[in-house]
């Protein structure tokens, strides 16, 4: 039986994802995952978000409701990863006033793999925060569960 | 005539995990059409039921978006690279 995923991030980075969130506030806030995933090991704690690329969201008809990265912001992400040593594993947007959960329209225009963390903002303060991964099938987004690393201070 | 076709990270889990295949095509659809043949569990992730790309699949030959070629008939040549690029979309709730 295939247990739920799971996505590391840390404390920090998790409270930036908020903020940016809060930031953008009634409108949505968008942007990429940088990280690690090793399909080698089949170890809960394979994915991980390093950083963070916060993009602008296109989408000037709708912006409460809506968000939309261009394929050029897309290769913009997958070249800052690259210079990192890092690879795009997800995208992260807010929910102004909705609850942190997949719409029918992300669902629509979502691939598998990646990891979409949805950040519930209400009355401009960000919320509830999950990660969702599409199914194989396309009909449903299975959660993922968010950990934080909490990363030993010097 | 052998093209290569890029296939995003997402998507190589559907392709055998490979990060690319060769396939002789006249044409971008001809190219993907093998693509999809050969590796079925990727066509609904590219391609909607009635068979047109989905609207936040965007192909690339070369460095050009075919949207502005001509789309799926835009031509190949030996040795061209056809790149599969999303443009991530999403909301909260209905319009
Ligand atoms: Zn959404």
């Amino acid at each position: 039986m295939a247990g739920e995923k799971t996505l590391w991030i840390s404390g920090q980075l998790a409270e930036k994802i908020r903020a940016h969130g809060a930031e953008t506030y009634p409108h949505e806030s968008c942007g990429a995952l940088l990280g690690r995933d090793s399909e080698a090991t089949d170890d809960n704690s394979a994915r991980e978000v390093l950083a963070l690329f916060p993009l602008v969201n296109r989408r000037d008809d709708s912006p409460r409701n809506r968000f939309s990265v261009t394929a050029e912001d897309v290769l913009d992400a997958d070249r800052a990863a690259q210079k990192q040593g890092l690879e795009v594993i997800g995208w992260y947007h807010s929910h102004p006033d909705h609850p942190a959960r997949p719409s029918q329209y992300d669902q629509d225009h979502a691939w598998p793999w990646y990891s979409y963390v949805i950040v519930s903002v209400q009355n401009g303060s960000p919320q509830e925060m999950t990660s969702w991964r599409l199914n194989d099938d396309r009909h449903a987004f299975s959660p993922e569960g968010i950990k934080i690393r909490h990363t030993a201070t010097v | 005539m052998p093209v290569k076709v890029i296939i995003p990270t997402p998507l190589r889990v559907y392709a055998g995990k490979r990060a690319s295949a060769e396939f002789n095509a006249g044409t971008v659809g001809e190219a993907l059409k093998h693509l999809t043949t050969e590796y079925a569990d990727l066509r609904k992730h590219l391609f909607t039921e009635d068979g047109r790309l989905r609207s936040f699949v965007n192909v690339y030959v070369n460095d050009e978006d075919i949207r502005y070629l001509a789309k799926e008939n835009t031509a190949t040549k030996d040795g061209d690279t056809i790149s599969i690029i999303p443009s991530i979309a999403g909301g909260c709730c209905p319009l």
